[in-house]
């Protein structure tokens, strides 16, 4: 039994089925509860404590550092980095679309617009490399100066987080299209709060390193 | 009476038995040595430290090998629900390894370390001499032949088998330990190689594929003492050992810091082994949450009482007293100091040895035919030498430690002319000795208390 007529069914009240579903949304935007599950999310918490550590010896070594800092941030290319924040906001935008929409059991929908957020990461991946590849071509490496060597360690682990993000939607989007998420949606939660991580360190990561 | 579901779980028995025998040995030992560190003419002749050294640490690896092993073969036919695929090969091997391993102990104590070396031709393949894998080549090669045929009859059994990530996670493992073990053959002339490639051996062995045969374990003893769903267990189970693999394989960067690496080893090093200590600290929070939620009371009080302690004593030797010195600007002073001696103890204790001691309490029961837990006088006998055994070895952590700081003070903090010797340095630290000493004394005593139990049974009302 689809859910519309199992709704309708059970329905006590003359409401149309997209009011219902309307209110089972709000209900459950309203329900604070954590989405997904909470092993994923002392995950994610391990994730951001490796990158505040990162982050708070970054910003160290930058106050010890300053001038070579100074210098070598002018190396980058500032463009790259704002085309990847653009692509990783997007990517999310998208999942958090699908994750509506499977809310809605519109697993065709949602299974399309993962695809989409996949698609635009994949941006983020060819602009990246470009990016290694252009340090490279000037003589830049890890072991260049400590501004390098800590932009070389902590791009590169926010890189293996995309490609290992990609690995778990693209998970989950094989488990949707196999019909795993009717009951519970809670692991298609799991894989979407693990991307929008990804996107938020960038959002944290590309100031810091790029701009400031 | 039987009361195992399937027969070759039986044998495991040999090799639990086995690995406390040789647990008892490394406490001998470690006691000698404990005493030669203040008393250093102390069995000098018969004995001497770099020996009783060479035991003690040389016991403590095999004897958890013997665990492990024994763990696995008690564990993996009730996971797999099927029959081991050769019980006859597994008693076997456990032979073999036990003969080598007494044999190599025997040589340690013998002769002397380069007559040994020469009896066992270690000139045509040198891998002898480096800490944790003195083994003569002879004794390595046989390692490796007894992990090949014990993988070998885990690895069919499993394939006729249910897979359950248990087991998956278990294999892994085993199968690390064994792969990671090759590097003892590999021993490059120059210094800084040789310790490259050793810490490929001992790092990713204990921060590596061993968190993955304690997380397995750990799982294992769970369900069956809670009665939680396998679901649950098995989720945290996955969460547990990709954090373990991730800041454990790249937390090899804290031994990079001084062997002429680059620097961004210092960097690498220094912020994963600050994470270190997370999977061990969801495995506390796991375990307890699990125990919390049992949906069975278990009558093996002291199987649950040690898969408690251990995840909590890893928590704080591994991951606690490990972070205290792998961040580089710390280390620059206190490597190789007592506080390097202090977190080795805390953490294979508890990592380790307390885990082997876990399944050999959960298990031991049944494989001994008495049922699902030993009578209650023989629990709280048990439970004593746990209360004991730990007690002391945070004592004698919390003693080295202190040691550990005042040797980093009197030794390594000074500039050059300043400071002490190493061998004026250990002087100073004697009193710290001597305490260590007597915590191990009570050691001892938690180790005779929890071994005598096995013989405790319950009074028959008069």
């Amino acid at each position: 039994m689809s859910l519309e007529s199992t709704l309708m069914s059970h329905s006590p009240l003359s409401i149309s089925v997209p009011e219902l579903l309307e209110v089972k949304i709000i209900d459950k935007l309203a329900n604070k509860r954590l989405p997904g599950d909470l092993a994923m999310w002392f995950f994610i918490l391990a994730e951001l404590t490796v990158f505040a550590i990162f982050f708070i010896g970054f910003a160290i070594a930058e106050q010890l550092h300053s001038d070579m800092f100074i210098v070598s941030k002018a190396k980058l290319h500032p463009i790259a980095g704002l085309i990847n924040t653009i692509a990783l906001i997007t990517s999310s935008l998208f999942i958090a679309l699908s994750v509506r929409a499977i809310h809605l059991n519109q697993v065709k929908r949602s299974i399309n617009l993962l695809v989409i957020s996949q698609v635009i990461a994949c941006v983020y991946l060819v602009v990246k490399i470009w990016e290694y590849q252009f340090l490279f071509n000037i003589g830049i490496d890890i072991e260049t100066n400590t501004f390098f060597t800590l932009y070389f360690l902590i791009t590169f682990f926010h890189f293996m987080h995309v490609l290992l993000g990609m690995v778990i939607l693209l998970i989950i989007g094989i488990n949707a299209k196999k019909g795993a998420y009717q009951e519970d949606i809670s692991g298609f939660e799991s894989g979407a709060s693990y991307w929008h991580m990804v996107d938020m360190l960038w959002i944290i990561l590309f100031p810091l390193i790029y701009v400031i | 009476m039987n009361t195992l579901k399937y027969q070759s779980q039986a044998v495991a028995k040999p090799y639990f038995i086995f690995a406390l025998i040789l647990f008892v040995g490394q406490i001998l030992f470690g006691l000698v040595m404990g005493l030669q560190y203040v008393v250093g003419d102390f069995l000098a002749g018969a004995i001497p430290f770099n020996v009783a050294r060479m035991v003690h640490t040389n016991l403590l690896i095999v004897w958890l090998l013997f665990g492990f092993m024994g763990a696995a073969y008690y564990m993996v036919p009730e996971e797999s629900e099927t029959e081991l695929y050769s019980p006859k090969l597994a008693i076997i091997l456990f032979w073999i390894f036990a003969a080598a391993g007494v044999a190599t102990i025997l040589g340690y104590l013998l002769v002397p370390y380069s007559t040994l070396a020469h009896y066992t031709l270690n000139e045509l393949w040198p891998t002898m001499g480096r800490e944790f894998l003195e083994q003569p080549t002879i004794t390595k090669i046989g390692i490796v032949i007894v992990c090949l045929g014990f993988l070998f009859n885990l690895g069919m059994t499993i394939l006729k088998g249910r897979k359950t990530a248990i087991n998956m996670v278990l294999m892994t493992g085993l199968i690390g330990l064994a792969v990671f073990f090759l590097f003892a053959f590999y021993n490059p002339t120059n210094l800084a190689l040789d310790k490259y490639f050793w810490w490929f051996v001992v790092h990713l062995w204990v921060e590596g594929v061993w968190e993955l045969i304690m997380g397995a374990i750990l799982a294992y003893v769970l369900i069956k003492v809670t009665g939680v769903d396998r679901e649950v267990i098995e989720k945290w189970l996955y969460v547990i050992i990709a954090m373990a693999l991730i800041s454990g394989i790249l937390g090899t960067g804290h031994h990079f810091y001084w062997l002429t690496t680059p620097e961004y080893w210092q960097w690498v090093g220094s912020i994963f082994s600050a994470i270190e200590p997370l999977p061990f600290f969801a495995m506390v929070l796991y375990a307890f949450n699990m125990v919390n939620r049992r949906r069975r009371e278990h009558p093996n009080k002291a199987a649950t009482l040690w898969a408690l302690g251990t995840s909590v004593m890893a928590f704080l030797g591994a991951g606690v007293w490990g972070f205290l010195h792998t961040l580089a600007p710390v280390n620059y002073y206190t490597h190789g100091s007592q506080i390097t001696a202090a977190h080795g103890h805390m953490a294979f204790y508890g990592a380790y040895a307390m885990i082997v001691m876990t399944i050999i309490s959960y298990a031991m029961p049944k494989l001994r035919g008495i049922g699902e837990a030993n009578c209650n006088r023989a629990q709280v006998r048990e439970m004593w030498g746990f209360w004991l055994m730990t007690v002391a070895m945070v004592f004698i952590t919390l003693f080295l430690t202190g040691a550990g700081v005042l040797q980093v003070w009197l030794q390594r903090i000074p500039e050059s002319g300043e400071a002490l010797s190493f061998m004026v340095t250990q002087d100073k630290l004697a009193i710290f000795y001597w305490l260590r000493e007597i915590a191990g004394v009570f050691f001892l005593i938690g180790l005779i208390s929890y071994i005598s139990s096995f013989w405790v049974k319950e009074k028959i009302a008069s």
